[in-house]
This record gives C-alpha cells, structure tokens and sequence, in this order.
C-alpha cells in the first residue's frame, strides 16, 4: 500500500492500533457489523482521507464523514443571493477562497467575477473592514460563513465596524452552528452512529458543555479531537472504549488547545452580534431549525440581508445529486451516481466535491486508500 | 480556514485597538489579539508567545513545542502552504 508514513511517532501509532484491533474483537465488530464513528468535522475527514487511516486501522470500525464542511452545506440559493449583491456596480464583494467555488444554480462566485463583478478573495474579514476604510464611495460586504470557528471572527469585526463608525461596511451571514447540526444528525432516520469525533476547534470556542446532551439524551460519547493521526487514533480508542463499557460521556482528546469552558471573549462576541434564525436551509440536508444565525437588530447597519433587497431564494439541490445521503452518512461518495463523472473536483456538481474538507473530493483525491481498495 | 496557523506574537501595533503582529512562518501580518488577552495584563504580556490564528484573529495561546509540532502536521496533511499563503495574502 503507498501511503504517507502518517505517524510522527510510528511505535505509538502501531501500538494504537493494536489495542483498537483488540478492542474491535472483544467488541465482535466486524466487517460486516462495525462499530460507526462520525466525524463531524471537515478537518477531521482531511487527516483521515490524508493519512489513510480508515485503511491502516481494523475493518470492524468504519468512520461516516459528517456535515461539519462549512463549505460543504452552502445552499445553492445562498450563493445565487451572493451573486446578486455581488451584481450591484455599487459593490465590492469579499469572501474567503473556500467559498469562491461552490456552484449556485446559474454560476460560482468566481464565473461571477469573470463576468465582471468585483469579487475579492481576502484572508480575514479584517480586510474586507480595511477595504471598506480605503474605498468609502463604496458598498463593502463581507461573505462570512462558517461554524463557531470562524463565528467570533466576524462578530468582532463587526463591533470593531461600529466602534470605528464605518457606514459602509456589511455583513452577508451564513455562520452556521453545529449543535442543531449534530442534533439533526442523530434525529435522522436510520441514524447508524455508535460514536463522535467532536470538532477540535469549534470546542476550542464553545467548550465541552453543549455536547452534554448527546451523552444524556441521545446515550452516545463524543470525544473532541486534535487533528494528528495519533490524536485521531488516540480519540477513536477513546470512544472504543467508552462503548465497551457502556458508557456516553463527552471527553477532551485535544485538551492543549480546547479549554472546557471555550473561549469567553469568542462567546461574548458571538452572543453580542448574532442571533438564532428559526431555520437554516443547508445543501442536502434542508432545513434544520435554529441551525443558522442572524445578526441583532442592534447591528441592523451591518447586515447586507437588510441593506440589499436580498430575495432569499430556495433553490432545490438537482435530483440526481445525492450530497445529503453523503452527508448524513447513508451512503459512500462513491456510491453517488455523479460520483467520478459528472461530479469531480473540476467540475462540482456538489459542494461536497469543492473543497478539500468535503467528503466526495477527498475519496475522488485519496480513493486509492479507502478500505478494502488499496 | 478552519484549521487554522500557529505563529509567535512578535509586536503590539495597537494596544487600544487590540492589534498585534505574528510571525507565522517568516510571514508577517496585524491580527486581533482580543480573543486571548490575558485578563488584568497589559497586551505586552503577549509579546513572543504563541498562538493559534484563524483568518486573521488569535484563538488560543499555545506552547512553542505545540505550535511546532502543529506546524509539521499542517505539512503533513498538505494545508500548511496554503494557509501560510493565505496569511501572506493582500488585498487592493
Ligand atoms: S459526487 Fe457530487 S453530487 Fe454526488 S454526493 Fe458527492 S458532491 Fe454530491
């Protein structure tokens, strides 16, 4: 098999996973019954698909590659809206390169700029605030999307907007949350998961106290992980573990970065700024109550849905795509009919096929390595 | 964008605006730094740490053997170029 060699410290890593090995066999997880583990985070499913780790570890455990691909789950409406604003000669539209791809139902942010918007690519919105400074002739409206990540970013940059008194300076807000998300995960029908790699850097902001209820109510464990192989590994025994003995409990792999508490000024901000949205359409996975946020009337100024008659399009996703089977974890990329053909990274029917966190692009990139292929 | 970059606080730029420069990899830039001012100290107290940043904001204080050692996963997986070409990034 020609992989990366995916451990810094090859002894732990074969050690691991013989304990996983053992584990999976007092557990009698096989091939053909294995333990499901979920992923939420797109991170996550990089490092494995990276580091072919679904192939170095025993069959009776088998990841699902789960919604946490901001990216990802961007409904098509959302872009077409995107464009739209991107379309007013007033407008000088700036977004993440992430977002600069994924398809609306007519074009891309980047077809939009090639037919003449202008559309920039920043690294942080701190320079789409910067824009706005230099250019105040302008409509300067930041395309902010993301889970809690990123969330505190833009909020800051807002109360940064306001403290500053910039007027022409907007916020198009896609920030998701992943709570309901995870949430909707588990109140799917079918929902086959056994247990969670939690998000490292979301916990890093909101800490481990509101994953408390998928240990209560829905009798699962999470751990939160870091994104080496061996904190992988070292999460999926953790789990192993915990489900040998009956146990859900929510633990913290990737204690050096996440605090149990989050961060308390990210907080603030996030709660200063937004809101909750009744619901969020997501890409495939459709409406998911409380799943999206707003920003307060207090920052009204700052919100492009106000400043700009945005028509709030639904545009469903097309009928052979099968993105939300995916994500949910029904079925493998690779078992998408576009999958490969009309579907690939060049030509991305689906978000999951854009960016390199989505599951569909890395089996296209790494399918050498998935189970049971290489 | 999610993964994010460790670099080493190296200037304050502006105390009151909460703004400092990190060196990520030779790469310098301003980034906010209110996410992980320590409480009651002066920001200067920040100066040769090192931290987490995500587009532009430092998220957490980290050790400097962490912040090598997520340095050299980024490679690993592939993702420290382009988000050390991100930081590096300017706009017109
Ligand atoms: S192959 Fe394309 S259309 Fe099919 S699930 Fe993946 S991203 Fe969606």
């Amino acid at each position: 098999m020609t992989m990366t060699e995916p451990f810094h410290d090859r002894d732990t890593g074969r050690r691991l996973i013989d304990r996983i090995g053992e584990k999976l066999d007092r557990l009698g997880a096989t091939e053909r019954a294995p333990i499901h583990l979920m992923e939420v985070c797109g991170g996550h499913t990089h490092a494995i698909f990276r580091h072919g780790l679904a192939g170095v570890l025993p069959p009776g455990v088998e990841f699902l590659h789960g919604p946490g691909c901001p990216v990802c789950v961007l409904p098509m409406g959302r872009i077409d809206d995107c464009v739209a604003i991107a379309d007013d000669p007033r407008v000088i539209l700036t977004t993440f390169g992430d977002a600069m791809r994924v398809p609306g139902s007519k074009k891309s942010l980047l077809q939009a700029k090639a037919d003449g918007a202008d559309i920039r690519m920043v690294y942080s919105p701190l320079d789409a605030l910067a824009l706005a400074r230099r250019n105040p002739d302008r409509e300067v409206v930041f395309f902010g999307l993301g889970f809690e990540t990123t969330m505190p970013s833009t909020a800051l940059t807002i109360q940064r907007a306001e403290r500053e008194g910039i007027a022409n300076f907007s916020l198009f807000c896609n920030h998701i949350t992943i709570i309901p998300t995870i949430k909707a995960v588990l109140d799917s029908p079918g929902m086959n998961v056994d247990g969670f790699i939690g998000p490292g850097h979301v916990s890093m902001v909101i800490g481990l106290r509101p994953y408390r209820f998928i240990a209560k109510r829905y009798n699962r464990p999470l751990v939160v992980a870091g994104f080496e192989p061996l904190d992988v590994l070292q999460s999926v025994w953790m789990l192993l573990d915990q489900i040998g003995c009956g146990a859900a409990e929510i633990e913290n792999q990737y204690a050096r970065i996440v605090p149990e508490n989050g961060n308390p000024q990210a907080i603030g901000a996030i709660g200063d700024v937004f809101e909750l949205r009744d619901v969020f359409e997501w890409r495939g996975l459709g409406s998911i109550d409380h799943s999206g946020v707003a920003i307060r009337a207090r920052y009204a100024r700052f919100d492009a849905e106000r400043r700009f008659a945005v028509k709030g399009v639904t545009v469903s996703d097309p009928t052979s795509c099968q993105c939300g089977e995916v994500l949910k974890g029904a079925i493998k990329p690779w078992q998408c009919k576009l999958f490969g053909g009309a579907c690939t990274p060049e030509t991305p029917v689906g978000a999951l096929m854009v960016s390199s966190e989505g599951a569909c692009a890395a089996y296209h990139q790494y399918g050498g390595l998935r189970k049971g292929a290489a | 964008m999610c993964l994010g970059i460790p670099g080493r606080i190296v200037a304050i730029v502006d105390a009151n605006a909460m703004l400092a420069t990190v060196d990520v990899s030779g790469v310098r830039r301003d980034v906010d730094v209110q996410c992980v001012a320590l409480p009651g100290a002066p920001l200067e107290a920040l100066l040769d740490r090192w931290t987490l940043v995500h587009v532009g904001f430092a998220m957490s204080l980290i050790d400097e053997d962490e912040a090598k050692a997520t340095l050299a996963i980024l490679a690993g997986i592939g993702e420290a170029d382009a988000e050390i070409a991100a930081f590096a990034e300017r706009v017109e």
